[in-house]
Protein backbone atom coordinates (compact mmCIF):
# COMPACT_ATOMS: atom_id res chain seq x y z
CA UNK A 1 0.00 0.00 0.00
CA UNK A 2 0.95 3.53 -0.34
CA UNK A 3 -0.13 6.75 0.89
CA UNK A 4 0.94 10.25 -1.40
CA UNK A 5 4.13 11.56 -0.36
CA UNK A 6 4.96 8.62 2.04
CA UNK A 7 8.48 7.04 1.14
CA UNK A 8 9.92 3.45 2.97
CA UNK A 9 12.97 3.98 4.67
CA UNK A 10 16.05 3.80 2.27
CA UNK A 11 18.04 1.56 4.51
CA UNK A 12 16.80 -0.61 7.54
CA UNK A 13 19.06 -2.31 9.93
CA UNK A 14 19.03 -3.68 13.75
CA UNK A 15 21.59 -2.37 16.50
CA UNK A 16 21.70 -4.70 19.50
CA UNK A 17 21.77 -1.69 22.33
CA UNK A 18 22.05 -3.21 25.29
CA UNK A 19 21.21 -6.68 24.81
CA UNK A 20 17.61 -5.30 23.27
CA UNK A 21 17.80 -5.13 19.23
CA UNK A 22 16.65 -1.63 18.10
CA UNK A 23 15.54 -1.51 14.60
CA UNK A 24 16.64 1.50 12.93
CA UNK A 25 15.25 3.53 9.63
CA UNK A 26 16.95 5.83 7.31
CA UNK A 27 16.42 8.52 4.83
CA UNK A 28 18.76 10.33 2.49
CA UNK A 29 22.28 10.06 1.92
CA UNK A 30 24.28 7.47 4.22
CA UNK A 31 27.41 10.47 3.83
CA UNK A 32 25.25 13.56 5.01
CA UNK A 33 24.94 14.71 8.42
CA UNK A 34 22.84 12.79 10.53
CA UNK A 35 19.58 14.02 11.87
CA UNK A 36 17.63 12.49 14.36
CA UNK A 37 13.96 11.72 14.81
CA UNK A 38 12.51 10.44 17.85
CA UNK A 39 8.67 8.93 17.85
CA UNK A 40 6.43 9.33 20.64
CA UNK A 41 4.12 6.60 22.89
CA UNK A 42 2.94 3.57 21.14
CA UNK A 43 3.92 4.91 17.49
CA UNK A 44 7.16 3.91 15.79
CA UNK A 45 9.71 5.15 13.56
CA UNK A 46 7.50 5.09 10.47
CA UNK A 47 5.16 7.37 11.34
CA UNK A 48 7.87 9.26 10.46
CA UNK A 49 7.50 8.25 6.38
CA UNK A 50 6.27 11.22 4.93
CA UNK A 51 7.95 13.90 7.07
CA UNK A 52 11.55 12.12 7.22
CA UNK A 53 11.85 12.06 3.16
CA UNK A 54 11.12 16.17 3.27
CA UNK A 55 13.89 16.67 5.82
CA UNK A 56 16.31 13.98 3.74
CA UNK A 57 15.41 16.00 0.53
CA UNK A 58 16.97 19.16 2.21
CA UNK A 59 20.33 17.30 2.32
CA UNK A 60 19.99 15.76 6.00
CA UNK A 61 20.73 11.84 6.74
CA UNK A 62 17.65 10.98 8.76
CA UNK A 63 17.73 8.17 11.05
CA UNK A 64 14.89 7.16 13.58
CA UNK A 65 14.34 4.12 15.23
CA UNK A 66 11.68 1.85 17.37
CA UNK A 67 11.88 2.15 20.56
CA UNK A 68 11.79 -1.15 22.40
CA UNK A 69 8.43 -3.09 22.20
CA UNK A 70 7.36 -0.90 19.37
CA UNK A 71 7.58 -1.86 15.64
CA UNK A 72 10.11 -3.81 14.48
CA UNK A 73 12.40 -3.41 17.53
CA UNK A 74 12.52 -6.01 20.02
CA UNK A 75 10.08 -6.89 23.09
CA UNK A 76 12.05 -5.99 26.28
CA UNK A 77 11.18 -7.49 29.84
CA UNK A 78 11.01 -3.96 31.32
CA UNK A 79 10.41 -0.67 29.50
CA UNK A 80 10.88 2.65 31.58
CA UNK A 81 11.61 6.25 30.87
CA UNK A 82 15.52 5.51 31.50
CA UNK A 83 15.67 2.59 29.50
CA UNK A 84 14.37 4.50 26.71
CA UNK A 85 16.70 7.43 26.50
CA UNK A 86 19.72 4.95 27.14
CA UNK A 87 18.36 3.14 24.23
CA UNK A 88 18.59 6.34 22.31
CA UNK A 89 22.16 7.22 23.24
CA UNK A 90 22.77 3.73 22.05
CA UNK A 91 21.29 4.56 18.44
CA UNK A 92 22.87 8.01 18.32
CA UNK A 93 26.42 6.69 19.52
CA UNK A 94 26.32 4.70 16.64
CA UNK A 95 26.15 6.99 14.29
CA UNK A 96 28.22 10.12 15.54
CA UNK A 97 30.11 11.36 18.46
CA UNK A 98 29.08 14.99 17.06
CA UNK A 99 26.33 17.24 17.82
CA UNK A 100 23.34 16.59 15.78
CA UNK A 101 20.28 18.11 15.19
CA UNK A 102 17.19 16.14 17.55
CA UNK A 103 13.22 16.56 16.63
CA UNK A 104 11.13 14.78 18.96
CA UNK A 105 7.48 14.24 18.86
CA UNK A 106 5.20 13.88 22.12
CA UNK A 107 6.66 11.52 24.27
CA UNK A 108 9.94 11.43 22.13
CA UNK A 109 10.15 15.18 22.46
CA UNK A 110 10.03 14.70 26.28
CA UNK A 111 12.87 12.21 26.11
CA UNK A 112 15.07 14.18 24.30
CA UNK A 113 13.93 17.29 26.47
CA UNK A 114 15.53 15.31 29.74
CA UNK A 115 18.35 14.24 27.28
CA UNK A 116 19.53 17.43 26.33
CA UNK A 117 19.54 18.61 30.16
CA UNK A 118 21.58 15.31 31.00
CA UNK A 119 24.10 15.29 27.66
CA UNK A 120 23.78 18.63 25.89
CA UNK A 121 27.25 17.66 23.58
CA UNK A 122 24.89 15.22 21.71
CA UNK A 123 22.64 18.42 20.63
CA UNK A 124 23.27 20.75 18.08
CA UNK A 125 19.72 21.92 17.88
CA UNK A 126 16.52 20.63 19.44
CA UNK A 127 13.34 20.41 18.16
CA UNK A 128 10.34 19.01 20.13
CA UNK A 129 6.85 18.93 18.00
CA UNK A 130 3.87 18.93 20.82
CA UNK A 131 5.83 17.36 23.52
CA UNK A 132 6.18 20.00 25.25
CA UNK A 133 5.42 19.16 29.47
CA UNK A 134 2.27 20.60 30.95
CA UNK A 135 0.53 19.88 34.14
CA UNK A 136 -2.11 17.83 32.28
CA UNK A 137 -0.92 13.94 32.88
CA UNK A 138 0.78 12.74 29.93
CA UNK A 139 -1.47 10.24 27.32
CA UNK A 140 0.43 8.65 25.12
CA UNK A 141 3.34 7.05 27.15
CA UNK A 142 2.96 3.69 28.89
CA UNK A 143 3.71 2.58 32.72
CA UNK A 144 7.24 4.80 33.39
CA UNK A 145 5.20 8.02 33.28
CA UNK A 146 3.50 8.63 36.28
CA UNK A 147 0.68 10.36 37.47
CA UNK A 148 -1.07 11.09 40.48
CA UNK A 149 -3.19 7.76 40.49
CA UNK A 150 -6.57 7.05 41.87
CA UNK A 151 -7.50 3.25 43.41
CA UNK A 152 -9.28 1.64 40.56
CA UNK A 153 -6.51 3.15 38.08
CA UNK A 154 -3.93 1.26 40.08
CA UNK A 155 -5.89 -1.74 40.71
CA UNK A 156 -6.48 -1.77 36.86
CA UNK A 157 -2.84 -1.33 36.05
CA UNK A 158 -1.73 -4.13 38.29
CA UNK A 159 -4.47 -6.28 36.68
CA UNK A 160 -2.98 -5.92 33.32
CA UNK A 161 0.44 -6.50 34.80
CA UNK A 162 -0.69 -9.69 35.91
CA UNK A 163 -1.80 -10.81 32.05
CA UNK A 164 1.09 -9.70 30.57
CA UNK A 165 2.52 -13.35 29.94
CA UNK A 166 0.08 -14.26 27.67
CA UNK A 167 -1.14 -10.95 26.53
CA UNK A 168 -1.58 -10.80 22.40
CA UNK A 169 -2.72 -8.40 20.58
CA UNK A 170 -6.52 -8.06 18.95
CA UNK A 171 -6.88 -9.30 15.35
CA UNK A 172 -8.63 -6.96 13.03
CA UNK A 173 -8.74 -6.53 9.52
CA UNK A 174 -6.81 -3.67 8.29
CA UNK A 175 -9.89 -1.72 8.11
CA UNK A 176 -10.74 -2.54 11.89
CA UNK A 177 -6.88 -2.10 12.96
CA UNK A 178 -7.35 1.81 11.07
CA UNK A 179 -10.13 2.20 13.02
CA UNK A 180 -9.35 1.47 16.11
CA UNK A 181 -5.93 3.87 15.78
CA UNK A 182 -8.52 6.29 14.65
CA UNK A 183 -10.23 6.54 17.86
CA UNK A 184 -6.58 8.33 19.42
CA UNK A 185 -5.81 9.60 16.15
CA UNK A 186 -9.00 10.72 15.25
CA UNK A 187 -7.64 13.94 13.10
CA UNK A 188 -5.12 11.74 10.72
CA UNK A 189 -6.92 10.02 7.46
CA UNK A 190 -7.93 6.93 7.09
CA UNK A 191 -5.60 6.03 4.26
CA UNK A 192 -2.99 7.23 6.86
CA UNK A 193 -3.87 5.31 9.02
CA UNK A 194 -4.42 2.69 6.65
CA UNK A 195 -1.30 2.81 5.71
CA UNK A 196 0.43 2.94 9.28
CA UNK A 197 -1.10 -0.68 9.55
CA UNK A 198 1.26 -2.04 6.57
CA UNK A 199 4.09 -0.55 8.10
CA UNK A 200 2.99 -1.05 11.73
CA UNK A 201 1.38 -4.27 12.14
CA UNK A 202 1.87 -7.94 10.78
CA UNK A 203 -0.49 -9.77 9.14
CA UNK A 204 -1.34 -13.84 10.40
CA UNK A 205 -3.91 -16.23 9.43
CA UNK A 206 -6.19 -14.81 11.40
CA UNK A 207 -5.66 -11.17 11.01
CA UNK A 208 -3.16 -8.11 11.37
CA UNK A 209 -1.78 -7.04 14.29
CA UNK A 210 0.17 -4.52 15.96
CA UNK A 211 3.20 -4.92 16.70
CA UNK A 212 3.65 -2.87 19.67
CA UNK A 213 4.42 -5.07 22.55
CA UNK A 214 0.80 -6.02 24.26
CA UNK A 215 2.48 -5.49 27.78
CA UNK A 216 2.53 -1.76 26.96
CA UNK A 217 -0.48 0.30 27.87
CA UNK A 218 -1.54 3.77 28.35
CA UNK A 219 -1.82 5.03 31.66
CA UNK A 220 0.36 3.64 34.24
CA UNK A 221 1.13 5.81 37.39
CA UNK A 222 4.04 6.87 39.52
CA UNK A 223 5.45 9.60 41.31
CA UNK A 224 6.65 11.65 38.04
CA UNK A 225 5.38 14.76 37.61
CA UNK A 226 5.21 15.96 33.86
CA UNK A 227 6.03 19.66 35.18
CA UNK A 228 9.29 17.91 36.21
CA UNK A 229 10.21 18.45 32.61
CA UNK A 230 9.32 22.00 32.14
CA UNK A 231 11.78 22.59 34.74
CA UNK A 232 14.68 21.20 32.21
CA UNK A 233 14.02 23.39 29.13
CA UNK A 234 14.77 27.27 30.42
CA UNK A 235 18.39 26.41 31.00
CA UNK A 236 18.64 24.24 27.41
CA UNK A 237 21.73 26.01 25.27
CA UNK A 238 21.25 24.85 22.07
CA UNK A 239 19.20 25.99 19.77
CA UNK A 240 15.38 25.36 20.38
CA UNK A 241 12.60 25.21 18.42
CA UNK A 242 9.08 24.23 19.74
CA UNK A 243 5.69 23.32 17.89
CA UNK A 244 2.53 23.19 19.17
CA UNK A 245 -0.90 22.73 17.36
CA UNK A 246 -3.89 24.35 19.12
CA UNK A 247 -6.49 21.63 18.51
CA UNK A 248 -6.98 18.87 21.98
CA UNK A 249 -6.80 15.38 21.06
CA UNK A 250 -7.04 12.06 22.69
CA UNK A 251 -2.93 11.82 22.57
CA UNK A 252 -2.54 15.40 22.98
CA UNK A 253 -1.13 16.88 26.35
CA UNK A 254 -3.05 19.90 26.85
CA UNK A 255 0.11 22.11 26.71
CA UNK A 256 -1.44 25.96 26.66
CA UNK A 257 1.19 28.52 24.62
CA UNK A 258 1.05 30.75 27.78
CA UNK A 259 1.80 28.76 29.97
CA UNK A 260 5.21 27.16 27.95
CA UNK A 261 5.81 30.44 26.49
CA UNK A 262 8.23 31.25 29.39
CA UNK A 263 10.02 28.12 29.82
CA UNK A 264 11.08 27.90 26.36
CA UNK A 265 14.92 28.59 26.23
CA UNK A 266 16.15 31.76 25.91
CA UNK A 267 16.37 32.47 22.06
CA UNK A 268 14.47 29.71 21.35
CA UNK A 269 11.29 29.89 19.47
CA UNK A 270 7.26 28.05 19.55
CA UNK A 271 5.31 27.79 16.80
CA UNK A 272 1.78 27.86 17.66
CA UNK A 273 -1.01 26.26 14.68
CA UNK A 274 -3.85 27.10 14.60
CA UNK A 275 -6.82 24.62 14.11
CA UNK A 276 -3.67 21.79 13.64
CA UNK A 277 -3.79 18.72 16.75
CA UNK A 278 -1.12 16.58 18.31
CA UNK A 279 0.68 15.22 15.56
CA UNK A 280 1.68 18.06 13.28
CA UNK A 281 4.10 17.17 11.74
CA UNK A 282 1.63 14.27 10.27
CA UNK A 283 -1.69 16.64 9.61
CA UNK A 284 1.05 19.45 8.60
CA UNK A 285 4.21 17.78 6.75
CA UNK A 286 5.48 20.33 4.82
CA UNK A 287 4.89 23.66 6.70
CA UNK A 288 6.49 21.38 9.85
CA UNK A 289 9.18 19.90 7.48
CA UNK A 290 9.70 23.41 6.14
CA UNK A 291 10.17 25.15 10.00
CA UNK A 292 12.48 22.50 11.00
CA UNK A 293 14.46 22.95 7.85
CA UNK A 294 14.44 27.01 7.92
CA UNK A 295 15.50 26.63 11.71
CA UNK A 296 18.32 24.28 10.90
CA UNK A 297 19.68 27.21 8.36
CA UNK A 298 18.22 25.78 5.32
CA UNK A 299 19.27 23.04 3.45
CA UNK A 300 22.70 21.22 3.29
CA UNK B 1 12.38 -25.35 50.68
CA UNK B 2 10.23 -25.32 47.51
CA UNK B 3 10.05 -22.94 44.41
CA UNK B 4 6.93 -22.09 42.72
CA UNK B 5 7.67 -19.64 39.11
CA UNK B 6 5.35 -17.38 38.22
CA UNK B 7 5.06 -15.43 34.98
CA UNK B 8 5.26 -11.95 34.90
CA UNK B 9 5.19 -10.74 31.28
CA UNK B 10 8.81 -12.08 29.90
CA UNK B 11 10.14 -12.93 33.70
CA UNK B 12 9.67 -16.16 35.95
CA UNK B 13 9.53 -15.03 39.36
CA UNK B 14 10.67 -17.41 42.17
CA UNK B 15 8.35 -17.59 44.72
CA UNK B 16 9.84 -19.54 47.67
CA UNK B 17 7.95 -21.50 50.58
CA UNK B 18 10.02 -21.57 53.47
CA UNK B 19 7.51 -22.73 55.89
CA UNK B 20 4.43 -24.77 55.13
CA UNK B 21 1.22 -24.40 57.41
CA UNK B 22 -2.34 -23.39 56.91
CA UNK B 23 -3.53 -20.39 57.18
CA UNK B 24 -3.21 -16.57 56.31
CA UNK B 25 0.47 -16.82 54.48
CA UNK B 26 3.40 -14.41 55.16
CA UNK B 27 4.70 -13.18 52.05
CA UNK B 28 8.92 -11.85 53.10
CA UNK B 29 10.20 -9.21 50.45
CA UNK B 30 13.51 -8.80 50.07
CA UNK B 31 16.15 -5.47 49.97
CA UNK B 32 18.00 -4.13 46.94
CA UNK B 33 20.44 -6.48 45.87
CA UNK B 34 19.05 -9.23 47.90
CA UNK B 35 17.59 -12.86 47.57
CA UNK B 36 15.14 -14.75 49.76
CA UNK B 37 16.09 -16.30 52.59
CA UNK B 38 16.49 -20.05 52.34
CA UNK B 39 14.66 -20.47 56.01
CA UNK B 40 12.40 -18.68 58.02
CA UNK B 41 14.29 -15.64 59.83
CA UNK B 42 14.70 -16.91 63.48
CA UNK B 43 12.65 -13.55 64.35
CA UNK B 44 9.50 -14.93 62.45
CA UNK B 45 7.05 -16.82 64.35
CA UNK B 46 4.37 -17.13 61.97
CA UNK B 47 1.45 -19.85 62.39
CA UNK B 48 0.74 -19.96 58.77
CA UNK B 49 2.44 -20.73 55.41
CA UNK B 50 5.51 -18.61 55.03
CA UNK B 51 6.74 -17.50 51.33
CA UNK B 52 9.43 -15.51 49.77
CA UNK B 53 9.75 -13.63 46.62
CA UNK B 54 12.81 -13.01 44.52
CA UNK B 55 11.91 -9.72 41.89
CA UNK B 56 12.97 -9.54 38.90
CA UNK B 57 17.08 -9.64 38.25
CA UNK B 58 17.26 -11.01 42.08
CA UNK B 59 17.98 -14.59 43.21
CA UNK B 60 16.36 -17.39 41.15
CA UNK B 61 14.55 -15.31 39.01
CA UNK B 62 14.98 -13.86 35.75
CA UNK B 63 17.36 -11.39 34.94
CA UNK B 64 16.29 -9.48 31.88
CA UNK B 65 18.58 -7.56 29.66
CA UNK B 66 18.26 -3.13 29.41
CA UNK B 67 17.20 -2.51 32.65
CA UNK B 68 14.02 -0.58 32.99
CA UNK B 69 13.56 -1.16 36.49
CA UNK B 70 10.72 0.89 38.59
CA UNK B 71 9.17 0.29 42.35
CA UNK B 72 5.99 0.32 40.29
CA UNK B 73 7.09 -2.76 38.24
CA UNK B 74 8.62 -4.28 41.18
CA UNK B 75 5.50 -3.46 43.29
CA UNK B 76 3.45 -5.19 40.24
CA UNK B 77 5.91 -8.66 40.67
CA UNK B 78 4.74 -8.75 44.62
CA UNK B 79 1.10 -8.58 43.20
CA UNK B 80 1.43 -11.56 40.83
CA UNK B 81 2.81 -13.59 44.11
CA UNK B 82 -0.25 -12.08 45.46
CA UNK B 83 -2.87 -13.44 43.04
CA UNK B 84 -0.87 -16.79 43.61
CA UNK B 85 -1.38 -16.50 47.61
CA UNK B 86 -4.57 -14.87 48.02
CA UNK B 87 -5.03 -12.81 51.02
CA UNK B 88 -1.56 -12.46 53.16
CA UNK B 89 -0.01 -10.41 55.47
CA UNK B 90 3.83 -9.20 54.27
CA UNK B 91 7.15 -8.27 55.57
CA UNK B 92 9.34 -6.04 53.71
CA UNK B 93 13.11 -5.25 53.69
CA UNK B 94 14.55 -2.46 52.93
CA UNK B 95 13.75 -1.48 49.11
CA UNK B 96 10.79 -4.85 49.92
CA UNK B 97 9.75 -2.09 52.81
CA UNK B 98 8.58 0.24 49.92
CA UNK B 99 7.11 -2.49 47.77
CA UNK B 100 5.10 -3.68 51.17
CA UNK B 101 3.67 -0.11 51.32
CA UNK B 102 2.88 0.00 47.58
CA UNK B 103 1.13 -3.65 48.00
CA UNK B 104 -0.83 -2.59 51.07
CA UNK B 105 -1.89 0.52 49.26
CA UNK B 106 -2.89 -0.89 46.18
CA UNK B 107 -3.76 -4.29 46.85
CA UNK B 108 -5.32 -3.33 50.09
CA UNK B 109 -8.11 -5.70 50.35
CA UNK B 110 -5.93 -8.23 50.28
CA UNK B 111 -2.55 -7.19 52.50
CA UNK B 112 -3.93 -7.97 55.88
CA UNK B 113 -1.44 -5.85 57.28
CA UNK B 114 2.56 -4.75 56.04
CA UNK B 115 5.32 -4.54 58.39
CA UNK B 116 8.13 -2.49 57.57
CA UNK B 117 11.73 -3.33 58.31
CA UNK B 118 14.96 -1.95 57.82
CA UNK B 119 17.30 -3.28 55.29
CA UNK B 120 19.25 -2.29 51.91
CA UNK B 121 17.40 0.08 49.62
CA UNK B 122 15.58 1.94 52.15
CA UNK B 123 16.38 5.05 51.25
CA UNK B 124 15.89 4.90 47.43
CA UNK B 125 16.46 8.05 45.06
CA UNK B 126 15.35 11.68 45.38
CA UNK B 127 12.22 12.96 45.98
CA UNK B 128 11.89 15.36 42.60
CA UNK B 129 13.91 15.95 39.99
CA UNK B 130 17.64 15.65 39.41
CA UNK B 131 20.16 16.31 37.08
CA UNK B 132 21.10 12.97 37.11
CA UNK B 133 22.92 11.44 34.09
CA UNK B 134 21.74 8.16 31.99
CA UNK B 135 24.37 5.33 32.55
CA UNK B 136 25.17 2.50 30.12
CA UNK B 137 26.11 -0.57 32.51
CA UNK B 138 28.70 -2.81 31.01
CA UNK B 139 27.49 -5.91 29.72
CA UNK B 140 26.98 -8.29 32.78
CA UNK B 141 27.17 -12.25 32.86
CA UNK B 142 23.36 -12.50 33.52
CA UNK B 143 23.60 -13.20 36.84
CA UNK B 144 21.64 -12.04 40.00
CA UNK B 145 21.39 -9.38 41.01
CA UNK B 146 20.88 -7.75 37.99
CA UNK B 147 23.43 -4.15 37.75
CA UNK B 148 20.70 -2.34 36.35
CA UNK B 149 18.17 -4.08 39.38
CA UNK B 150 20.87 -1.87 41.83
CA UNK B 151 21.57 0.83 39.57
CA UNK B 152 18.02 1.77 38.48
CA UNK B 153 16.35 1.04 41.79
CA UNK B 154 18.39 3.35 44.13
CA UNK B 155 17.57 6.12 42.50
CA UNK B 156 13.93 5.59 42.40
CA UNK B 157 12.26 8.79 42.62
CA UNK B 158 10.11 8.41 45.92
CA UNK B 159 8.13 11.64 47.26
CA UNK B 160 6.70 11.68 50.64
CA UNK B 161 3.20 12.29 49.70
CA UNK B 162 3.80 9.92 47.04
CA UNK B 163 4.38 7.26 49.57
CA UNK B 164 1.61 8.86 51.87
CA UNK B 165 -1.17 8.55 49.26
CA UNK B 166 -0.23 4.86 49.60
CA UNK B 167 -0.92 4.59 53.06
CA UNK B 168 -4.28 6.24 52.93
CA UNK B 169 -5.31 3.74 50.17
CA UNK B 170 -4.72 1.25 52.41
CA UNK B 171 -6.54 3.43 55.61
CA UNK B 172 -9.45 3.32 52.81
CA UNK B 173 -9.69 0.21 51.41
CA UNK B 174 -8.27 -2.39 53.84
CA UNK B 175 -10.70 -2.09 56.52
CA UNK B 176 -7.83 -2.20 59.03
CA UNK B 177 -7.88 0.37 61.91
CA UNK B 178 -3.74 0.20 61.58
CA UNK B 179 -2.62 -1.68 58.40
CA UNK B 180 0.67 -0.38 58.23
CA UNK B 181 4.06 -0.87 60.91
CA UNK B 182 6.93 0.53 60.68
CA UNK B 183 9.68 -1.46 62.58
CA UNK B 184 12.31 0.20 61.23
CA UNK B 185 15.16 2.69 63.17
CA UNK B 186 15.84 4.13 60.00
CA UNK B 187 13.14 6.94 58.26
CA UNK B 188 14.27 8.14 55.00
CA UNK B 189 11.91 11.50 54.04
CA UNK B 190 9.56 8.97 52.34
CA UNK B 191 9.03 6.79 55.76
CA UNK B 192 8.60 10.13 57.91
CA UNK B 193 5.99 10.95 55.42
CA UNK B 194 4.64 7.43 55.79
CA UNK B 195 4.97 7.36 60.04
CA UNK B 196 3.14 10.76 60.47
CA UNK B 197 0.18 9.16 58.54
CA UNK B 198 -3.13 8.35 60.54
CA UNK B 199 -2.89 3.93 60.37
CA UNK B 200 0.71 3.31 60.88
CA UNK B 201 1.75 1.87 64.26
CA UNK B 202 5.81 2.38 65.04
CA UNK B 203 6.43 -1.25 67.07
CA UNK B 204 9.06 -4.32 66.77
CA UNK B 205 8.87 -6.09 63.84
CA UNK B 206 8.04 -8.81 66.53
CA UNK B 207 5.39 -6.85 67.86
CA UNK B 208 4.09 -6.19 64.23
CA UNK B 209 3.51 -9.74 63.29
CA UNK B 210 2.01 -10.81 66.23
CA UNK B 211 -0.61 -7.58 65.85
CA UNK B 212 -1.22 -8.94 62.10
CA UNK B 213 -1.24 -12.69 62.78
CA UNK B 214 -4.18 -11.93 65.34
CA UNK B 215 -6.26 -10.18 62.35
Amino acid sequence: MTFPGAEAPARQHELDVDGVIIAVHEWGDEAADPLFLVHGGSDFGRTYDEFAPRLAAAGWRVITWDQRGHGDSGRAALYGWDADIRDAIGVMTHFTHRPAPVVGHSKGGALMIQLADAQPFRFSHLVNLDGLPSKRPMSDVSEHERGRMVASDLAGWLDHRRSTATATRKPGSLDELAARRARSNPRLAMDWLRYLVTVGAFESEDGWRWKLDPSMRFGGFGPWRPEWTAYRMPGLGMPFLGVIGTEQEPMGWGTVPDQIRPLIPVGGRLEVLEGVGHFVHIEQPAVVAGMVIDFLGGGR
Amino acid sequence: MSTTYLAHNQVQLALHQLQDGSGRPLLLLHGLGEASPTTVPDWIDWPGPVHALDFTGHGASTVPVGGGYSAEIILADADVALAHLGECTVVGRGFGAYIALMLAGARAAQVRGAVLCDGPGLWGGPSGPTSADFVVLAPSDGSAPDPYALHELSKDLRPADYAALFVRLAMEHSGLDEPLAVAGVVRPPWLEAVVREVGVVECSREDALARFAAL
